[in-house]
């Protein structure tokens, strides 16, 4: 009879470096989730009115919150720059019959980002 | 000539005899210029004959000698033993299928998902001989061109988590061929294909670790085509969804 191999269905991630490094990847949309919920958070506090918008700015500027915030940002630079690596992969876009360079597709997600966050600011007046 | 000296640790299996598999170590003195399937060829010639592998090109092409070297799996006629120069080097069937007998997988559930995906051209309707071939750009050609150099090693099979987990995944080679079909100009079959690849355990179980590609000895990039594939899917069945899908 063929022998089957047992396959570890709790540590799998754990055979693998590639494997570990695209589970951190899958981690790190934990933290996305999380500043969905706490931007969520915020317009239900607008929508309440000035008292629950202060709580929510009082709770923003809590120490620990802060560090969620520091620790956030840089798992969503991570996230994104991990996601931005292989768009190229995700759609190639051929031009007669090259096909465009992915450094090109990469960096077009790159300029959006850098717009989209200037809009952001732009409307926050920050500028 | 200078040698290089390797410990290989085999795994051995005997369906006959064994209950599972272990392993057996070997000490071979290599020609520097080899490759690890030469060595095996030597273990197999020259100290134990009952030693059973697939092997047939030596040269990349006939895609039979796949196996785990060092826990990746790889061709072992183009893995060269200056690579592991004087290590234990662990030698072992190929992941995430069943051994038949020592370094040998059962292949026949990939066999069977390679036919389910339809990996040919499909016309609704053939034209006559008399009108000529179907013609096709270079640009055409180009745009499936990669997918078609997959040689069924089953190395991406063997990298794959997802297969490993969930056997039931249609998996990589087998989806990059479907989609080297889907986008050649020639064919119309993709409605066909979109049943199996849009099931569950179609393209979704893909979750894009790039494993596939990273362990392909011929630079498919199946995990390219998986992705593209959820493109395409995706755009079908929301044609379909409101009565314009490719039928
Ligand atoms: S990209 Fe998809 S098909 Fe390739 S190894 Fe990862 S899960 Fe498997
Ligand atoms: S896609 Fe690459 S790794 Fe997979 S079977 Fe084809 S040649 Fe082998
Ligand atoms: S022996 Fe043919 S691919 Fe290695």
């Amino acid at each position: 009879m063929a022998y089957v191999r047992p396959v570890s269905k709790t540590c799998w991630y754990l055979k693998d470096r590639n494997y570990t490094i695209h589970m951190l990847n899958e981690l790190t949309s934990v933290f996305v989730g999380l500043y969905a919920l706490l931007l969520l958070w915020g317009i239900g506090a607008v929508a309440s009115g000035p008292e629950a918008y202060q709580y929510f700015l009082k709770c923003l500027a809590s120490p620990g919150m802060l560090v969620l915030l520091w620790v956030t940002t840089i798992v969503i630079f991570y996230h994104a720059i991990a996601w931005f690596k292989v768009t190229p992969k995700a759609m190639p876009i051929q031009k007669g019959e090259e096909f465009v360079p992915g450094g090109v597709i990469a960096g077009a997600h790159y300029v959006v980002w850098i717009l989209f966050s200037l809009v952001v600011l732009f409307l926050a007046g920050v500028f | 000539m200078s040698e290089v000296q390797l410990e290989l640790e085999i795994l051995r299996y005997d369906p006959e005899k064994d209950q599972e598999p272990h392993f057996k170590t070997y000490q071979v003195a290599c020609r520097e210029e080899w490759m690890i399937l030469d060595a095996v060829n030597h273990v197999k010639d020259e100290v134990d004959t009952t030693l059973s592998y697939r092997w047939s090109c030596h040269m990349a092409v006939c895609g039979s000698c796949g196996m785990m070297i060092d826990g990746q799996p790889k061709l072992a006629c183009k893995a060269a033993v200056k690579d592991y120069a004087d290590k234990k080097v662990r030698i072992e069937p190929l992941a995430n299928f069943p051994i038949e007998r020592d370094l040998v997988v059962v292949q026949d559930d990939f066999m069977e998902k390679l036919k389910r995906v339809k990996p040919y051209i499909i016309r609704k309707e053939e034209k006559p001989i008399e009108e000529g071939e179907y013609k096709q750009s270079p640009a055409d050609l180009k745009r499936f061109k990669q997918f078609t150099l997959c040689i069924n090693c089953l190395c991406c099979y063997a990298a794959c988590p997802e297969y490993a987990l969930t056997p039931e995944f249609v998996g990589p080679a087998a989806l990059a061929l479907a989609h080297r079909y889907n986008a050649d100009s020639r064919d119309q079959g993709l409605a066909e294909r979109h049943k199996e690849i849009s099931k569950p355990e179609g393209v979704w179980d893909c979750s894009f670790t790039d494993t596939c590609s990273i362990a392909c000895p011929k630079h498919v990039d199946p995990a390219s085509a998986l992705q593209q594939l959820k493109i395409t899917t995706t755009v079908q069945w929301y044609k379909e969804l409101i009565g314009m899908g490719d039928k």
